[in-house]
Formats: structure tokens, sequence, C-alpha cells
């Protein structure tokens, strides 16, 4: 049986990774290569890693030993996938067929994009027809206005007046493969997914749904599969903070009879 | 041992080259024929549509030289998804294109119910149907590997069939007819056991 998946998300700006809260503080969690092999070593079933830089400057302001200096995303995401055997997702300033292209051929296996399908409407189809739909994940920032969930664009800045779930639908006719369910309100708040939130897109589409945003405790992972139809859940800060952080949420899953995949440390 | 990757334009040649140096420097990702024919291990690795990849296949590689290797010189020879489901007789997605037929089989969209989505992505396991597969060793049934695809090889002679996998309906995940192998995951991408499954083939005399 296809197992639900638990998705560690990292955030990288200006060549750090970092924390999120809000979508407005941000706090440095240092390389964007050793953590991500950390992650995988704990058996993580695949990797989403955001690239939030506002500008094109990626420099980790030093060249360490065995640990260079890095000035691009593209370069950046050769190191990650030799370091890492399982699927990767590369999302952020995504703006042409072109610049997918260039991720997937340096190792990325999927791209999601958030702010270009309302920009150009067929950015999604043609996207699809080039590279396939399971590589196309579409990542929607929902936050909560007076008229209900509205869909955010360019970093949660643009207010589309749309809701998730009918965005969600046009993205599925369009050829979509994923989407990745992100609540402002509820970034790094550690209070638990907006599971209203993700039961009003996961009932509105076929796709398979990733909720990301607010889990503080495994018990918020527990609480998004039993409740709702995502088919993954996701987290970003909560897998900073302590060591074998992906090795004990799953183990913590597969105890309580979750259909994930058996928790593992793996050398690799 | 000398590994070739076979390289027609696949997007995860990479994917395979990294998970492959960590076992052996001995690896090439090529299309020409001195490297297929020194090769002592051939891989088709492979993402995305039957026809096109068949089309990509026919127009980059030396196909004749390389059934030579496989079928007269008997070299172990590894199909990856789409690298798989090339080994069949044809396929029909978008039209209907001629595989190499070394295994028989067509290669058809997975008949799911309509509450289940295609592409098939994730992990998922595999019922073993053929214990002692050289490919297999070290797993236990139902071992988790990673799937990406919305097509599998069907209507396969049993005794070829070593693994299935279900996803609303029994596809095959893993075939073997002598030296050829074919796997419809990615090994590349499921972590440790992707790894001890490519050691297994690399293993293969």
């Amino acid at each position: 049986m296809k197992k639900k998946r638990l998705i560690p998300v990292v955030l990288l700006k200006n060549g750090f990774l970092v924390q999120s809260k809000s979508f407005k503080r941000y706090q440095n969690l240092g390389n964007p290569i050793t953590s991500v092999k950390r992650l995988s070593e704990w058996a993580s079933d695949e990797l989403i890693y955001l690239d939030i830089s506002k500008d094109e400057n990626y420099d980790m302001r030093r060249d360490d030993i065995k640990h260079p200096n890095r000035s691009g995303i593209l370069e950046i995401i050769e190191d990650v996938s030799k370091v890492t055997f399982m699927p990767i997702t590369f999302g952020g300033k995504i703006r042409s067929l072109q610049d997918i292209e260039m991720r997937l051929s340096r190792g990325a296996d999927k791209i999601s994009i958030n702010t270009i399908p309302f920009e150009n409407k067929n950015f999604i189809s043609e996207a699809a027809k080039e590279f396939g739909s399971q590589c196309i994940v579409i990542s929607i920032d929902a936050k909560v206005t007076e008229n209900g969930f509205s869909v955010f664009s360019n970093g949660g800045k643009t207010d589309r007046n749309i809701s998730p779930s009918e965005w969600a639908k046009i993205c599925e006719n369009e050829g979509a493969g994923e989407i990745l369910l992100n609540s402002i309100d509820r970034d790094g708040m550690k209070n638990g997914y907006d599971i209203e939130l993700l039961q009003s897109v996961s009932s509105a589409v076929k796709l398979p749904v990733i909720a990301l945003g607010g889990v503080g405790e495994w018990e918020h992972f527990s609480e998004a599969l039993e409740k709702t139809n995502v088919d993954a859940v996701a987290a970003a800060n909560i897998f900073q903070y302590m060591d074998q952080s992906v090795y004990l949420a799953k183990k913590y899953l597969y105890e309580n009879n979750f259909n994930v995949r058996k928790p593992d440390l793996l050398l690799i | 041992m000398k590994v070739c990757i076979l390289d027609y334009g696949s997007g995860n040649v990479k994917s395979v080259f990294n998970m492959i140096s960590t076992l052996t420097e001995d690896v090439t990702i090529s299309n020409n024929t001195s490297d297929i024919k020194n090769a002592s291990h051939l891989i088709l690795p492979g993402v995305g549509a039957f026809g096109a990849s068949m089309k990509k296949i026919n127009e980059n590689i030396p196909v004749d030289e390389l059934a030579n290797e496989v079928l007269n010189t008997k070299k172990p020879f590894l199909g990856i998804c789409v690298g798989m489901q090339v080994l069949a007789e044809k396929g029909l997605e978008f039209g209907e294109h001629k595989g190499f037929g070394w295994i028989n089989g067509t290669v058809e969209k997975l008949n799911v119910p309509d509450n289940l989505t295609l592409p098939h992505i994730g992990w998922n396991d595999i019922n073993i149907k053929k214990q002692n597969n050289v490919l297999l060793n070290h797993f236990t049934d139902h071992q988790d590997f990673y799937f990406v695809h919305s097509f599998a090889v069907s209507g396969t002679d049993e005794e070829y069939i070593v693994s299935d996998t279900e996803y609303g309906t029994n596809f095959i995940s893993v075939v073997n007819k002598e030296n050829i192998f074919g796997v419809q995951f990615h090994p590349e991408k499921s972590q440790k056991a992707g790894k001890v499954l490519i050691e297994n083939f690399l293993n293969i005399k």
C-alpha cells in the first residue's frame, strides 16, 4: 500500500538556511547542505527546499574546508543532490520553463511554483506538458481574510482574492501534480495545522495535498492525517530543533499505526 | 567492474550516477559504442513518456550494438522506470510505440479506481513473487521503494515477474529474464533500499 509521507521543508535565504515566522521574521540556521544530509540520514520520505531569498546573493560569507562557498542556487542544488538519495522538490524564483529545466538537470525531481501561474495563465499546462505533471507542485500560501481563506502570492504579499480550494481545482485541471498547502497564519506559530484549510482543499481535489504550517509537536502530524485527506505532512522549524527529529516523528506515527514507512536511521 | 549508464537525454541520469558513485568510481554516463562494449554492467535510466523516451533512445543510443551486448554477450542490464518499460514489446502511452521486445508484455496505463490519482507518486511496497532473486538479496517482503509513473508493463509471462505492487490494481514492479532486469520504481531515489538493490545488481557477474 502507498504510504503517507513525512516531509521536512528547508528554507534558504541568501545562502543560509533559516527558520521563518509569519513570513516576516527569519532566524539563521546555518549551512544549506550539511543540515540536508542529516535530514536524509533520518530517512525523510522527501525533501522540499524553498528558496525565499529576495535577491540573487547566495554568499555564505565563508569558505570552509570541504564546504566551499556557493554563489548560486544551481550550485546548491547540485551539492544537495549529491548528499541525498530521496526525491527533492525545489521551489522559489521560478519564472520560466528554462528555470525548471536548469533545476531538474542538476538533480531536482520536482519544482514548486507559487506566483508565476497568476501572471502567466498557461504556465502550469506548458510546464506539465514539457516535464510531466509528476514534477509540477503548486505551492499555495493561504491566509484567513474577512472573506474567508484567500490565496496569497509573492511571498505572502499579494492577495489573489480566490479561495485555496478553487485555486487548487484550477491548477489540477491545468495539469499540476501536487499541492503544497501552507498557512501564513500558522507559519512558525507551533499551534498546529489549520485543519479547516487542509480539509477544504484536500476534499476539493484528487491531487495529493501536502500539509504545511504550524507544527509544534508530533501530535499535529497525526491530527492532520486523522482529520483530513492529505497525502503528506510537512514541517520546517520543528525538524531543526533536535537531533534525529524526522526519525522520532516517523517513529511516533508508525507506533500509532499510521500508514507510514518504517522509521530508520541511514548511513548512506 | 565498469558501469555504463546509457545516455539519451533522460532527466534523471545525474541522480543515478550520484548513487552509483557512492559504490564505485568505475561509472560513466555515455552513449558511445566503445563504452557500451567495454562495460561490465549496463543501466538504462528513465523518466517520462514511453514514446518520447523510445524516440530519444533510438536517436542517441546504438541500439543494435546494445542489443548484441545484452542478448548475445549477456551483460547484466538494468532498466529503471521507463528504462524497464521499453524492455516490453510495445507501449500505449500517447499512441502505440514499439519497445525493445526483450521481455514479452505491453506497457499500459494503470487501471486505478476513481478515487486514486495518477501518476502514482510515493513510497510503496513490493510483493515478492520470486524468492531468492539476486536483485532482491537482503530484502524481505513488503520493502518500500519510491515510485513515479502512470504506466506499467503488463501481460509478461509469470516466470519473469519478480514482484508486483498494489495501487488500486496490481502491477509488475520488478522483472527479470536471464541477465535482463527491470524495476518500475526509482532505486536512485529510494535511499538505503535503492542503494542495496543497485549493489546487488553490480554484484552480478
